[in-house]
Protein backbone atom coordinates (compact mmCIF):
# COMPACT_ATOMS: atom_id res chain seq x y z
CA UNK A 1 0.00 0.00 0.00
CA UNK A 2 2.97 2.49 0.91
CA UNK A 3 4.49 1.39 -2.22
CA UNK A 4 0.83 2.12 -4.12
CA UNK A 5 1.41 5.69 -2.77
CA UNK A 6 4.38 6.37 -3.95
CA UNK A 7 3.21 5.84 -6.80
CA UNK A 8 0.33 7.95 -6.96
CA UNK A 9 2.66 10.71 -5.54
CA UNK A 10 4.67 10.46 -8.60
CA UNK A 11 1.57 10.44 -10.93
CA UNK A 12 0.52 13.81 -8.93
CA UNK A 13 3.95 15.25 -10.06
CA UNK A 14 3.45 14.49 -13.31
CA UNK A 15 -0.18 15.80 -13.26
CA UNK A 16 0.56 19.44 -11.82
CA UNK A 17 2.75 20.52 -14.24
CA UNK A 18 2.37 23.28 -16.66
CA UNK A 19 -0.28 21.92 -19.65
CA UNK A 20 1.91 21.32 -23.14
CA UNK A 21 -0.43 24.21 -24.44
CA UNK A 22 -2.99 26.11 -22.47
CA UNK A 23 -5.12 26.51 -25.69
CA UNK A 24 -5.44 22.65 -25.82
CA UNK A 25 -6.17 22.72 -21.90
CA UNK A 26 -8.74 25.04 -21.73
CA UNK A 27 -10.46 23.14 -24.46
CA UNK A 28 -10.68 20.01 -22.54
CA UNK A 29 -11.68 21.76 -19.12
CA UNK A 30 -14.58 22.75 -20.95
CA UNK A 31 -15.17 19.43 -22.31
CA UNK A 32 -14.60 17.74 -18.70
CA UNK A 33 -16.71 20.44 -17.35
CA UNK A 34 -19.44 19.09 -19.03
CA UNK A 35 -18.52 15.68 -19.00
CA UNK A 36 -17.91 15.27 -14.92
CA UNK A 37 -20.55 18.54 -14.08
CA UNK A 38 -23.33 19.09 -16.01
CA UNK A 39 -24.08 15.77 -16.70
CA UNK A 40 -24.11 14.47 -13.10
CA UNK A 41 -26.74 17.63 -12.60
CA UNK A 42 -29.89 15.00 -13.19
CA UNK A 43 -29.00 12.06 -10.58
CA UNK A 44 -27.92 15.06 -8.06
CA UNK A 45 -31.04 16.78 -8.22
CA UNK A 46 -33.01 14.04 -7.80
CA UNK A 47 -31.22 12.60 -5.33
CA UNK A 48 -30.76 15.87 -3.19
CA UNK A 49 -34.79 16.29 -3.21
CA UNK A 50 -35.65 12.60 -1.94
CA UNK A 51 -32.62 13.21 0.68
CA UNK A 52 -34.18 16.44 2.14
CA UNK A 53 -37.37 14.97 1.90
CA UNK A 54 -36.59 12.14 4.41
CA UNK A 55 -34.47 14.39 6.56
CA UNK A 56 -37.65 16.84 7.15
CA UNK A 57 -39.90 13.81 7.70
CA UNK A 58 -37.61 11.77 10.06
CA UNK A 59 -36.67 15.30 11.96
CA UNK A 60 -41.18 16.22 11.98
CA UNK A 61 -41.59 12.30 13.20
CA UNK A 62 -39.36 12.71 16.22
CA UNK A 63 -39.91 16.04 17.09
CA UNK A 64 -43.04 14.96 20.14
CA UNK A 65 -42.51 17.22 22.65
CA UNK A 66 -44.10 20.07 23.10
CA UNK A 67 -40.81 22.09 24.09
CA UNK A 68 -39.51 21.88 20.36
CA UNK A 69 -40.73 24.17 17.83
CA UNK A 70 -42.05 22.45 15.00
CA UNK A 71 -39.83 25.12 12.99
CA UNK A 72 -36.95 22.83 14.06
CA UNK A 73 -37.85 20.77 10.81
CA UNK A 74 -36.58 23.63 8.91
CA UNK A 75 -33.41 24.24 10.75
CA UNK A 76 -32.38 20.42 10.68
CA UNK A 77 -33.30 20.07 7.37
CA UNK A 78 -30.57 22.89 6.18
CA UNK A 79 -28.05 21.88 8.64
CA UNK A 80 -28.17 18.05 7.91
CA UNK A 81 -28.11 19.02 4.10
CA UNK A 82 -25.57 21.57 4.34
CA UNK A 83 -23.30 20.37 6.72
CA UNK A 84 -23.18 17.01 5.47
CA UNK A 85 -25.28 15.31 3.21
CA UNK A 86 -24.93 17.29 0.30
CA UNK A 87 -21.33 17.85 0.44
CA UNK A 88 -20.18 14.15 1.66
CA UNK A 89 -23.19 11.85 0.46
CA UNK A 90 -23.19 13.64 -3.22
CA UNK A 91 -19.36 13.43 -3.32
CA UNK A 92 -19.64 9.44 -2.34
CA UNK A 93 -22.31 9.30 -5.46
CA UNK A 94 -20.05 10.89 -7.63
CA UNK A 95 -17.26 9.22 -6.53
CA UNK A 96 -19.29 5.72 -8.04
CA UNK A 97 -20.35 7.98 -11.26
CA UNK A 98 -17.34 9.99 -12.05
CA UNK A 99 -14.91 8.07 -10.51
CA UNK A 100 -15.60 4.92 -12.36
CA UNK A 101 -16.04 6.88 -15.99
CA UNK A 102 -12.16 8.18 -15.54
CA UNK A 103 -10.82 4.88 -13.99
CA UNK A 104 -12.30 2.94 -16.77
CA UNK A 105 -11.55 6.04 -19.95
CA UNK A 106 -8.05 6.48 -18.91
CA UNK A 107 -7.45 2.83 -18.13
CA UNK A 108 -8.96 1.98 -21.66
CA UNK A 109 -6.57 4.51 -23.14
CA UNK A 110 -3.82 2.74 -21.40
CA UNK A 111 -4.74 -1.09 -22.46
CA UNK A 112 -4.85 0.28 -26.14
CA UNK A 113 -1.49 1.95 -26.31
CA UNK A 114 -3.03 5.48 -26.22
CA UNK A 115 -1.32 6.77 -23.21
CA UNK A 116 1.85 5.23 -25.25
CA UNK A 117 1.09 6.97 -27.95
CA UNK A 118 1.06 10.55 -26.28
CA UNK A 119 4.23 9.78 -24.88
CA UNK A 120 5.73 9.14 -28.24
CA UNK A 121 4.44 12.87 -29.47
CA UNK A 122 6.01 14.09 -26.52
CA UNK A 123 2.91 14.89 -24.47
CA UNK A 124 2.90 14.80 -20.60
CA UNK A 125 -0.04 12.14 -20.48
CA UNK A 126 -0.85 12.56 -16.92
CA UNK A 127 -0.98 15.96 -17.35
CA UNK A 128 -3.07 15.90 -20.51
CA UNK A 129 -5.56 13.28 -19.08
CA UNK A 130 -5.64 13.50 -15.55
CA UNK A 131 -5.27 17.80 -14.68
CA UNK A 132 -8.31 18.56 -16.89
CA UNK A 133 -10.40 16.48 -14.61
CA UNK A 134 -8.94 17.29 -11.22
CA UNK A 135 -9.22 21.00 -11.84
CA UNK A 136 -13.11 20.28 -13.85
CA UNK A 137 -14.13 18.70 -10.81
CA UNK A 138 -12.53 21.31 -8.36
CA UNK A 139 -14.26 23.92 -9.82
CA UNK A 140 -17.76 22.50 -11.14
CA UNK A 141 -18.41 20.01 -7.80
CA UNK A 142 -18.78 23.37 -5.45
CA UNK A 143 -21.62 24.74 -7.70
CA UNK A 144 -23.14 21.13 -8.03
CA UNK A 145 -23.38 20.83 -4.09
CA UNK A 146 -25.02 24.39 -3.91
CA UNK A 147 -27.34 23.25 -7.08
CA UNK A 148 -27.68 19.92 -4.16
CA UNK A 149 -28.15 22.06 -1.34
CA UNK A 150 -31.05 24.12 -2.88
CA UNK A 151 -32.84 20.89 -3.78
CA UNK A 152 -32.22 19.53 -0.88
CA UNK A 153 -34.20 22.37 1.20
CA UNK A 154 -36.87 22.46 -1.46
CA UNK A 155 -37.45 18.50 -0.97
CA UNK A 156 -38.36 19.31 2.64
CA UNK A 157 -40.64 22.02 1.52
CA UNK A 158 -42.68 19.30 -1.03
CA UNK A 159 -42.77 17.62 2.00
CA UNK A 160 -44.71 20.38 4.08
CA UNK A 161 -47.00 20.76 1.05
CA UNK A 162 -48.12 17.57 0.25
CA UNK A 163 -47.98 15.82 3.52
CA UNK A 164 -48.91 18.50 5.93
CA UNK A 165 -46.68 17.24 8.74
CA UNK A 166 -45.83 20.77 9.37
CA UNK A 167 -46.39 24.36 7.41
CA UNK A 168 -44.70 25.61 4.96
CA UNK A 169 -44.45 28.78 7.01
CA UNK A 170 -42.76 26.64 10.00
CA UNK A 171 -40.05 24.91 7.84
CA UNK A 172 -38.85 28.49 6.41
CA UNK A 173 -38.86 29.80 9.99
CA UNK A 174 -36.51 27.16 10.69
CA UNK A 175 -34.64 27.28 6.99
CA UNK A 176 -33.70 30.86 8.26
CA UNK A 177 -33.33 30.25 11.83
CA UNK A 178 -29.78 30.54 13.65
CA UNK A 179 -27.59 30.96 10.14
CA UNK A 180 -23.96 30.38 10.38
CA UNK A 181 -22.80 31.33 6.81
CA UNK A 182 -19.51 28.87 7.85
CA UNK A 183 -21.06 26.21 7.24
CA UNK A 184 -21.52 27.04 3.44
CA UNK A 185 -17.83 27.59 3.42
CA UNK A 186 -17.42 24.60 5.36
CA UNK A 187 -19.52 22.35 3.31
CA UNK A 188 -17.75 23.90 0.17
CA UNK A 189 -13.96 23.31 1.70
CA UNK A 190 -14.59 19.60 1.82
CA UNK A 191 -16.26 19.56 -1.64
CA UNK A 192 -12.92 21.00 -2.92
CA UNK A 193 -11.16 18.37 -1.35
CA UNK A 194 -13.54 15.54 -2.34
CA UNK A 195 -13.77 16.50 -5.67
CA UNK A 196 -9.72 16.23 -5.49
CA UNK A 197 -9.64 12.96 -4.14
CA UNK A 198 -12.48 11.29 -6.32
CA UNK A 199 -10.61 12.40 -9.66
CA UNK A 200 -7.07 12.39 -8.93
CA UNK A 201 -7.43 8.76 -7.39
CA UNK A 202 -9.70 7.70 -10.13
CA UNK A 203 -7.11 9.26 -12.60
CA UNK A 204 -4.15 7.51 -11.11
CA UNK A 205 -5.89 4.41 -10.88
CA UNK A 206 -6.79 4.90 -14.51
CA UNK A 207 -3.49 5.53 -15.48
CA UNK A 208 -1.52 2.66 -13.63
CA UNK A 209 -3.50 -0.24 -15.65
CA UNK A 210 -1.42 -3.09 -16.59
CA UNK A 211 -3.41 -5.71 -18.38
CA UNK A 212 -6.83 -5.84 -20.08
CA UNK A 213 -9.92 -5.47 -19.86
CA UNK A 214 -10.12 -7.43 -16.62
CA UNK A 215 -7.57 -4.89 -15.37
CA UNK A 216 -9.17 -1.73 -16.35
CA UNK A 217 -12.24 -3.70 -14.48
CA UNK A 218 -10.45 -4.06 -11.04
CA UNK A 219 -9.04 -0.29 -11.51
CA UNK A 220 -12.59 1.19 -11.81
CA UNK A 221 -13.55 -0.62 -9.05
CA UNK A 222 -10.58 0.24 -6.90
CA UNK A 223 -11.03 3.88 -7.39
CA UNK A 224 -14.45 3.83 -6.30
CA UNK A 225 -13.42 1.87 -3.18
CA UNK A 226 -10.31 4.08 -2.18
CA UNK A 227 -12.17 7.53 -3.24
CA UNK A 228 -15.24 6.85 -1.09
CA UNK A 229 -13.10 5.41 1.42
CA UNK A 230 -11.02 8.85 1.09
CA UNK A 231 -13.57 10.74 1.29
CA UNK A 232 -15.10 9.40 4.27
CA UNK A 233 -11.66 9.83 6.12
CA UNK A 234 -10.91 13.24 4.65
CA UNK A 235 -14.70 14.08 6.37
CA UNK A 236 -14.08 13.65 9.53
CA UNK A 237 -10.54 15.12 9.89
CA UNK A 238 -11.90 18.44 8.05
CA UNK A 239 -14.94 18.04 10.53
CA UNK A 240 -12.12 17.94 13.71
CA UNK A 241 -10.09 21.12 11.99
CA UNK A 242 -12.57 23.04 10.72
CA UNK A 243 -15.70 22.66 12.90
CA UNK A 244 -14.53 21.29 16.15
CA UNK B 1 20.14 6.66 -38.79
CA UNK B 2 19.61 5.13 -35.04
CA UNK B 3 21.75 3.21 -33.16
CA UNK B 4 21.59 1.24 -30.17
CA UNK B 5 24.58 0.27 -28.24
CA UNK B 6 24.84 -2.80 -26.02
CA UNK B 7 21.24 -2.59 -25.01
CA UNK B 8 20.41 -4.71 -21.85
CA UNK B 9 16.97 -4.87 -20.13
CA UNK B 10 15.55 -6.66 -17.30
CA UNK B 11 12.10 -7.44 -15.71
CA UNK B 12 12.88 -8.73 -12.06
CA UNK B 13 14.89 -12.10 -12.85
CA UNK B 14 13.93 -12.04 -16.60
CA UNK B 15 16.49 -10.85 -18.81
CA UNK B 16 14.55 -9.66 -22.09
CA UNK B 17 17.39 -7.93 -24.36
CA UNK B 18 21.06 -9.22 -23.72
CA UNK B 19 23.19 -6.63 -25.01
CA UNK B 20 22.23 -5.74 -28.14
CA UNK B 21 24.33 -3.21 -30.41
CA UNK B 22 22.39 -2.21 -33.98
CA UNK B 23 21.91 0.54 -36.46
CA UNK B 24 19.12 1.69 -38.33
CA UNK B 25 19.86 3.51 -41.41
CA UNK B 26 17.85 6.19 -42.89
CA UNK B 27 16.28 5.91 -45.68
CA UNK B 28 15.51 1.97 -45.50
CA UNK B 29 12.93 -0.48 -44.12
CA UNK B 30 14.66 -1.79 -40.98
CA UNK B 31 12.86 -5.26 -39.78
CA UNK B 32 13.33 -6.60 -36.08
CA UNK B 33 11.96 -9.98 -36.52
CA UNK B 34 12.43 -12.61 -34.06
CA UNK B 35 9.57 -15.48 -32.76
CA UNK B 36 6.44 -14.20 -30.08
CA UNK B 37 8.67 -13.76 -26.62
CA UNK B 38 11.76 -12.94 -28.67
CA UNK B 39 12.34 -9.67 -26.82
CA UNK B 40 11.33 -7.45 -30.21
CA UNK B 41 8.20 -5.20 -28.64
CA UNK B 42 10.15 -4.47 -25.62
CA UNK B 43 13.84 -3.42 -28.02
CA UNK B 44 11.37 -1.29 -29.93
CA UNK B 45 9.83 0.31 -26.83
CA UNK B 46 13.52 0.61 -25.08
CA UNK B 47 14.36 2.45 -28.53
CA UNK B 48 11.64 4.88 -28.21
CA UNK B 49 12.12 5.50 -24.44
CA UNK B 50 8.78 3.99 -23.61
CA UNK B 51 11.10 1.70 -21.84
CA UNK B 52 14.45 2.69 -19.85
CA UNK B 53 17.14 0.35 -20.53
CA UNK B 54 19.06 -1.09 -17.81
CA UNK B 55 22.31 -0.51 -19.93
CA UNK B 56 23.55 1.03 -23.31
CA UNK B 57 22.29 3.76 -24.89
CA UNK B 58 19.82 4.35 -27.97
CA UNK B 59 21.11 7.03 -30.46
CA UNK B 60 19.40 9.82 -32.92
CA UNK B 61 21.60 11.10 -35.54
CA UNK B 62 24.39 11.07 -32.33
CA UNK B 63 22.41 12.21 -29.77
CA UNK B 64 22.26 10.14 -26.90
CA UNK B 65 18.46 9.43 -25.99
CA UNK B 66 19.02 7.42 -23.39
CA UNK B 67 20.91 10.13 -21.31
CA UNK B 68 17.92 12.91 -21.65
CA UNK B 69 15.46 13.87 -19.28
CA UNK B 70 11.64 14.17 -20.37
CA UNK B 71 12.47 17.67 -21.81
CA UNK B 72 15.21 17.07 -23.66
CA UNK B 73 13.29 14.09 -25.35
CA UNK B 74 10.53 16.15 -26.02
CA UNK B 75 12.47 17.24 -29.11
CA UNK B 76 13.56 14.58 -30.33
CA UNK B 77 10.25 13.12 -30.00
CA UNK B 78 8.39 15.35 -32.17
CA UNK B 79 10.90 13.62 -34.62
CA UNK B 80 9.29 10.38 -34.60
CA UNK B 81 6.08 8.95 -35.62
CA UNK B 82 4.91 5.48 -33.84
CA UNK B 83 2.46 3.14 -35.63
CA UNK B 84 1.53 0.79 -32.73
CA UNK B 85 0.24 -2.46 -33.41
CA UNK B 86 -3.89 -1.65 -32.77
CA UNK B 87 -3.30 1.74 -34.43
CA UNK B 88 -3.89 3.78 -30.65
CA UNK B 89 -6.09 5.99 -32.54
CA UNK B 90 -7.55 8.22 -29.77
CA UNK B 91 -11.42 7.18 -29.87
CA UNK B 92 -13.03 10.21 -28.64
CA UNK B 93 -11.82 12.47 -31.64
CA UNK B 94 -12.68 12.10 -35.43
CA UNK B 95 -10.02 10.91 -37.87
CA UNK B 96 -9.36 14.69 -38.96
CA UNK B 97 -8.65 15.30 -35.59
CA UNK B 98 -6.35 12.62 -34.73
CA UNK B 99 -3.98 13.23 -37.53
CA UNK B 100 -4.59 16.97 -36.37
CA UNK B 101 -3.62 15.92 -32.85
CA UNK B 102 0.27 16.38 -32.89
CA UNK B 103 -0.04 19.54 -35.72
CA UNK B 104 -2.61 21.55 -32.91
CA UNK B 105 0.18 20.45 -29.91
CA UNK B 106 3.35 21.45 -31.90
CA UNK B 107 2.55 24.05 -34.20
CA UNK B 108 0.81 27.78 -34.34
CA UNK B 109 -0.84 26.67 -38.34
CA UNK B 110 -3.92 28.07 -38.86
CA UNK B 111 -6.96 25.53 -38.57
CA UNK B 112 -7.03 25.81 -42.51
CA UNK B 113 -3.51 25.12 -42.83
CA UNK B 114 -3.67 22.35 -40.28
CA UNK B 115 -6.33 20.84 -42.17
CA UNK B 116 -4.56 21.17 -45.31
CA UNK B 117 -2.04 18.78 -43.98
CA UNK B 118 -4.33 16.59 -42.53
CA UNK B 119 -6.18 16.26 -46.37
CA UNK B 120 -2.13 15.86 -47.52
CA UNK B 121 -1.43 12.97 -45.65
CA UNK B 122 -4.52 11.03 -45.03
CA UNK B 123 -4.38 11.26 -49.09
CA UNK B 124 -1.02 10.14 -49.10
CA UNK B 125 -2.28 7.09 -47.06
CA UNK B 126 -4.95 6.47 -49.85
CA UNK B 127 -7.82 7.53 -48.00
CA UNK B 128 -10.30 10.36 -48.53
CA UNK B 129 -13.49 11.51 -46.92
CA UNK B 130 -13.04 10.17 -43.73
CA UNK B 131 -11.95 12.56 -42.09
CA UNK B 132 -15.55 13.44 -40.00
CA UNK B 133 -15.44 9.41 -39.25
CA UNK B 134 -14.00 7.92 -35.37
CA UNK B 135 -12.11 5.52 -35.40
CA UNK B 136 -14.51 2.80 -34.49
CA UNK B 137 -16.68 3.79 -37.40
CA UNK B 138 -13.50 2.35 -39.63
CA UNK B 139 -12.15 -0.65 -40.52
CA UNK B 140 -9.23 -2.19 -39.07
CA UNK B 141 -6.87 -1.33 -42.30
CA UNK B 142 -7.80 2.00 -42.48
CA UNK B 143 -6.83 2.32 -38.56
CA UNK B 144 -3.83 1.69 -39.41
CA UNK B 145 -3.47 4.04 -42.53
CA UNK B 146 -4.74 6.69 -40.06
CA UNK B 147 -2.54 6.27 -38.16
CA UNK B 148 0.49 5.81 -40.81
CA UNK B 149 -1.36 9.32 -41.26
CA UNK B 150 -1.12 10.35 -38.21
CA UNK B 151 2.79 9.95 -37.79
CA UNK B 152 3.99 11.34 -40.93
CA UNK B 153 1.51 14.17 -39.90
CA UNK B 154 4.93 15.96 -38.40
CA UNK B 155 7.13 14.89 -40.97
CA UNK B 156 8.36 12.69 -38.73
CA UNK B 157 12.56 11.75 -39.33
CA UNK B 158 11.89 8.26 -37.83
CA UNK B 159 9.08 6.20 -37.76
CA UNK B 160 8.48 3.18 -35.47
CA UNK B 161 6.07 1.07 -36.78
CA UNK B 162 5.08 -2.20 -34.09
CA UNK B 163 3.49 -5.50 -36.11
CA UNK B 164 2.16 -3.17 -39.03
CA UNK B 165 0.21 -6.15 -40.28
CA UNK B 166 -1.20 -7.91 -37.47
CA UNK B 167 -4.85 -8.22 -37.57
CA UNK B 168 -5.59 -7.53 -41.43
CA UNK B 169 -5.95 -9.63 -44.28
CA UNK B 170 -2.70 -10.17 -46.49
CA UNK B 171 -3.96 -8.25 -49.41
CA UNK B 172 -4.49 -4.98 -46.87
CA UNK B 173 -1.13 -6.43 -45.11
CA UNK B 174 0.59 -5.96 -48.51
CA UNK B 175 -1.02 -2.46 -48.87
CA UNK B 176 0.11 -0.78 -45.31
CA UNK B 177 3.91 -2.29 -46.47
CA UNK B 178 4.38 -0.86 -49.31
CA UNK B 179 2.87 2.22 -47.87
CA UNK B 180 5.80 2.18 -45.02
CA UNK B 181 8.12 1.54 -47.88
CA UNK B 182 7.36 4.16 -49.57
CA UNK B 183 6.91 6.83 -47.22
CA UNK B 184 10.24 6.21 -46.14
CA UNK B 185 11.72 6.44 -49.10
CA UNK B 186 9.75 9.38 -50.14
CA UNK B 187 10.49 11.28 -47.43
CA UNK B 188 14.26 9.56 -46.44
CA UNK B 189 12.67 8.50 -42.96
CA UNK B 190 14.89 6.04 -40.61
CA UNK B 191 12.29 3.23 -40.14
CA UNK B 192 12.21 0.45 -37.68
CA UNK B 193 9.64 -2.14 -38.10
CA UNK B 194 8.80 -4.41 -35.60
CA UNK B 195 7.18 -7.84 -37.29
CA UNK B 196 6.88 -11.41 -37.61
CA UNK B 197 5.49 -11.32 -41.14
CA UNK B 198 7.53 -13.31 -43.34
CA UNK B 199 5.34 -11.53 -46.33
CA UNK B 200 6.89 -8.25 -45.16
CA UNK B 201 10.36 -9.31 -44.27
CA UNK B 202 10.70 -10.34 -48.19
CA UNK B 203 8.89 -7.45 -49.72
CA UNK B 204 10.06 -4.39 -47.86
CA UNK B 205 13.09 -5.70 -45.65
CA UNK B 206 15.60 -3.31 -46.56
CA UNK B 207 17.52 -4.42 -43.65
CA UNK B 208 16.54 -7.61 -41.01
CA UNK B 209 17.55 -7.81 -37.13
CA UNK B 210 16.54 -11.21 -35.90
CA UNK B 211 16.26 -11.83 -32.57
CA UNK B 212 16.48 -15.00 -30.73
CA UNK B 213 15.80 -14.99 -26.83
CA UNK B 214 16.51 -11.76 -26.15
CA UNK B 215 19.90 -11.58 -28.05
CA UNK B 216 20.57 -9.85 -31.66
CA UNK B 217 21.32 -13.52 -33.71
CA UNK B 218 21.30 -12.41 -37.11
CA UNK B 219 21.19 -9.49 -39.62
CA UNK B 220 20.85 -8.95 -43.23
CA UNK B 221 19.06 -8.04 -45.85
CA UNK B 222 16.03 -9.94 -47.46
CA UNK B 223 18.13 -11.50 -50.33
CA UNK B 224 20.35 -12.74 -47.57
CA UNK B 225 17.47 -13.99 -45.36
CA UNK B 226 16.62 -16.99 -47.45
CA UNK B 227 20.27 -18.39 -48.06
CA UNK B 228 21.00 -18.59 -44.15
CA UNK B 229 22.99 -21.16 -42.47
CA UNK B 230 21.77 -20.59 -39.23
CA UNK B 231 19.71 -23.12 -37.89
CA UNK B 232 16.92 -20.61 -35.82
CA UNK B 233 16.67 -18.33 -38.36
CA UNK B 234 15.58 -20.99 -40.63
CA UNK B 235 13.24 -22.58 -38.18
CA UNK B 236 11.71 -19.15 -38.05
CA UNK B 237 11.51 -18.34 -41.68
CA UNK B 238 10.87 -21.58 -42.65
CA UNK B 239 8.62 -22.12 -39.89
CA UNK B 240 5.18 -21.96 -41.44
CA UNK B 241 3.74 -24.52 -44.04
CA UNK B 242 4.11 -22.55 -46.95
CA UNK B 243 7.25 -21.42 -46.53
CA UNK B 244 8.77 -24.88 -46.16
CA UNK B 245 7.01 -26.02 -49.27
CA UNK B 246 8.42 -23.20 -51.35
CA UNK B 247 12.31 -23.84 -49.63
CA UNK B 248 11.35 -27.83 -51.13
CA UNK B 249 10.98 -27.00 -54.29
Amino acid sequence: MISRFGKYLLVMKNVFRRPDKFRVYWKQLIIEINNLGIESLGIVSIISVFMGAVVAIQTAYNIDSPLIPISMVGFTTRQSVILEFSPTIISLILAGKVGSRIASEIGTMRVTEQIDALEIMGINPANYLIFPKVSAAMIINPIIIIISMGFGLMGGYLVAVVTGLFTTQDYIIGLRGWFDSFTIVYALIKTVVFAFLITSIAGFEGYAVKGGAIAVGEASTRAVVWSSIMIILFNLILTQLLLS
Amino acid sequence: MIEAKNISKSFGDNHVLKNITSRFEKGKTNLIIGQSGSGKTVFMKCLVGLHEVDDGSVLFDGRNFSDMDFNERKEIRKEIGMLFQGGALFDSLTVEENVMFPLTMYTDKSTEEKRDRVNFCLKRVNLENVNHLYPAEISGGMVKRVAIARAISMNPEYLFCDEPNSGLDPYTSGVIDELIQDLTREFQITTVVNTHDMNSVIKIGDTISYLYKGELWWEGTNSEILHSSNKELNDFVFGTELTKRLKDK
